[in-house]
């Protein structure tokens, strides 16, 4: 009689079910994450790659959006073109009789402005969202007294987290877009002042600060991006912070340095890693966002990119290019979404989304890389 | 000595060669804002070029009252020190006007696990003078050099002083972290529990240096082991339970103590 054979099946039975529960669940889930990429990839790869040539569409990267025309000369053969070459076309070869015309708005020439509107809220956004946030982290973790008022505050933090996003849409424009108290440096050159607040005098115009008016600007959306990313580097950069041991804090001070000197040569440096790993993927989180930029900084259609639409000079420049509205590619797939889908602007559609993701992946490829690199180089 | 204001001033302040250096009057501290005391009415004086030992079973104060010698405690928001004081070469170090940054350059401290920084040995080294604003190379290579001389780790590493500190034993680590708090010139060096993280091999070294240090250097040193504190110090002080129950030259607590409780816990009946 073999004294180790199972007393009961129903314990076996449920212990076997549960596995069969958990894998499933698993499964179901990377099946979901597989099939959504390979539904996109399948799509918009062919937009994006070309089999022949430079294997790259680089039209599709390097144009602005813009209306595509389709339209037939003779019967049965469509011809595709953006809306300004038709024009120039059309003035070349002004005899030819064009049949069954069809515009597709946004779906002719490429996604060059949304990409770069997006990489400048980005940018923006994050230079905003990691000095605060890694200022905040500092004092919260490194120099505020820990008691109720502490705990509070980091709730307060936490839940900012929580809030949806089009919330912080709908602060941002309240805050950074519609109350004019927002300085913002502008140059006119050779005007009267208009309604600036000051006006300084410079040999060719005016320097003056103006509110920002109701239009939207890449400063208004990079604000409110680092706004609704904040909590998120803050309990990230935190977590980096509490990792460097304790024992580099108390070197450091036994050895007479100042509790700045102390965070700045021992601890900071060796909470990088974790920093740039959390920023890396707040950036990712920032770049998906629609609702956010959609009142305070993006719009549909935009034909030049905004550091051509700049003026000034030197520094009024930059205020002036911050000051632009943008093109962003997650607002841009939404107005996508919003166009009556037809052959023609599936393509379209499918290739920027799939832009989309590959830019996202690649952040996200970037954090897991830099993660590895710094955790092979800084150990103790 | 008498003017309160120069006397943690100047890194070339003289450091009596005899008689008390660290003087310890009724101390009491708290680790809970003065709810409950770590350490009750403590008073002992610590000879200026003496090797002193503090000895106890674990959670008597002895690591608290080292802590307190250099203001480390100062981290722990909610710590205080509730009764009495402590003079450093005759200067209340609690006073309004000591700066701790300032009294830290005078007393160094060596933790209890070995905690060099994920740089390279020079940058370790000369971190402490880096930190005073000392830049000029010849000085600091020359501090290196003397450091690591002195904490004998000179030809052991003096081909490698770029590569990493974290490549070295434990042993050789823990003789960095003595070389880093020496380079820096204090005139007391705190060692708490130095050797409960090495190798009995490692540990006979760091004792070997800590009888070279003890020309140089007032030492205070925390330990669990009682033949090292018979090895390496000249007076030992025994605490139980946040008190100081015992303090005596070494080889009277050791050898002829006064109190019962001395008597046992040298004797291995408890602790």
């Amino acid at each position: 009689m073999n004294p180790f054979v199972a007393k009961t099946k129903t314990r076996k039975r449920k212990d076997q079910a549960s596995v069969v529960i958990f894998a499933v669940a698993t499964y179901l889930l990377v099946a979901c994450a597989v099939g959504i990429f390979f539904k996109i990839a399948s799509a918009g790869a062919p937009i994006l790659f070309a089999s022949e040539d430079s294997f790259i569409n680089w039209d599709f990267l390097t144009k602005n959006p813009e209306t595509l025309v389709v339209f037939e000369i003779e019967e049965g053969e469509k011809i595709r073109m953006d809306q300004t070459d038709f024009t120039e076309w059309k003035k070349e070869n002004p005899g030819v009789e064009v049949l069954n015309e069809k515009t597709h708005a946004y779906t002719g020439g490429g996604i060059l402005g949304p990409l770069v509107g997006t990489a400048m809220l980005v940018v923006t956004c994050m230079v905003v969202a990691l000095v605060v946030g890694v200022s905040a982290s500092v004092y919260l973790n490194e120099y505020a007294r820990k008691g109720l008022l502490m705990n509070a505050i980091r709730l307060a933090i936490m839940n900012l987290a929580g809030v949806p996003s089009v919330v912080f849409g709908l602060f941002g424009f309240a805050l950074f877009c519609l109350s004019d108290w927002w300085p913002a440096l502008t140059y006119t050159i050779n005007e009267e002042r208009t309604m600036g607040y000051f006006a300084i005098p410079l040999t060719d115009g005016y320097l003056s600060f103006q509110g920002w008016g109701s239009g939207s600007s890449l400063f208004a959306g990079g604000l409110t991006l680092a706004v609704m990313v904040l909590p998120v580097i803050i309990a990230a950069c935190e977590e980096s912070l509490k990792a460097v041991p304790k024992g580099f804090r108390e070197a450091s001070l036994a050895l007479g340095a100042s509790k700045w000197q102390c965070i700045r040569t021992a601890v900071l440096p060796y909470a990088t890693p974790g920093i740039l790993t959390a920023s890396i993927l707040g950036v990712t989180r920032v770049a998906g966002e629609t609702a956010p930029i959609m009142f305070t900084a993006a719009v549909a259609d935009k034909a030049k990119l905004p550091w051509e639409e700049a003026e000034g000079n030197g520094l009024f420049w930059l205020s002036d290019v911050m000051m632009q509205s943008v093109q962003a590619l997650p607002y841009h797939i939404y107005t996508f979404a919003r166009l009556p889908n037809t052959e023609e602007t599936a393509a379209t559609q499918n290739g920027t989304v799939f832009v989309f993701l590959m830019l996202v992946s690649v952040f996200a490829g970037l954090s897991i890389f830099l993660r590895i690199f710094f955790r092979n180089k800084l150990k103790w | 000595m008498n003017d309160p204001s120069t006397i943690l001033e100047s890194q070339d302040v003289a450091a009596p060669t005899s008689g008390t250096i660290i003087d310890i009057d009724d101390l009491s501290f708290s680790y809970d804002l003065g709810k409950t005391n770590t350490l009750r009415n403590i008073s002992l004086d610590i000879p200026a070029g003496k090797v002193t030992a503090f000895i106890g079973p674990s959670g008597c104060g002895k690591s608290t009252l080292i802590r307190c010698l250099n203001r480390m405690n100062d981290l722990v928001d909610t710590a205080k020190v509730t009764s009495g004081k402590i003079s450093i070469m005759g200067q209340d170090i609690h006073a309004p006007d000591v700066d701790a940054i300032e009294l830290r350059k005078h007393v160094g401290m060596v933790f209890q696990k070995y905690n060099p920084f994920p740089k390279s040995i020079y940058e370790n080294v000369a971190y402490g003078l880096r930190v005073q604003g000392i830049k000029k190379k010849s000085i600091l290579d020359q501090a290196v050099e003397e450091s690591l001389q002195k904490s004998a780790l000179w030809s052991e590493v003096k081909d490698r002083l770029n590569t990493s500190a974290l490549g070295l034993s434990g042993g050789q680590q823990q003789r960095l972290c003595i070389a880093r708090t020496i380079a820096v010139k204090p005139q007391i060096v705190l060692m708490d529990e130095p050797c409960s993280a090495l190798d009995p091999i490692a540990t006979a070294r760091i004792e070997e240096l800590i009888a070279e240090l003890q020309q140089d250097f007032t030492i205070v040193i925390v330990t669990h082991n009682m033949q090292q504190a018979t090895r390496v110090s000249d007076r030992t002080a025994f605490f139980y339970l946040g008190e100081l129950v015992e303090y005596d030259d070494t080889q009277a607590i050791f050898g002829n103590p006064s109190k019962k409780q001395t008597e046992d816990y040298v004797s291995g009946r408890f602790g």
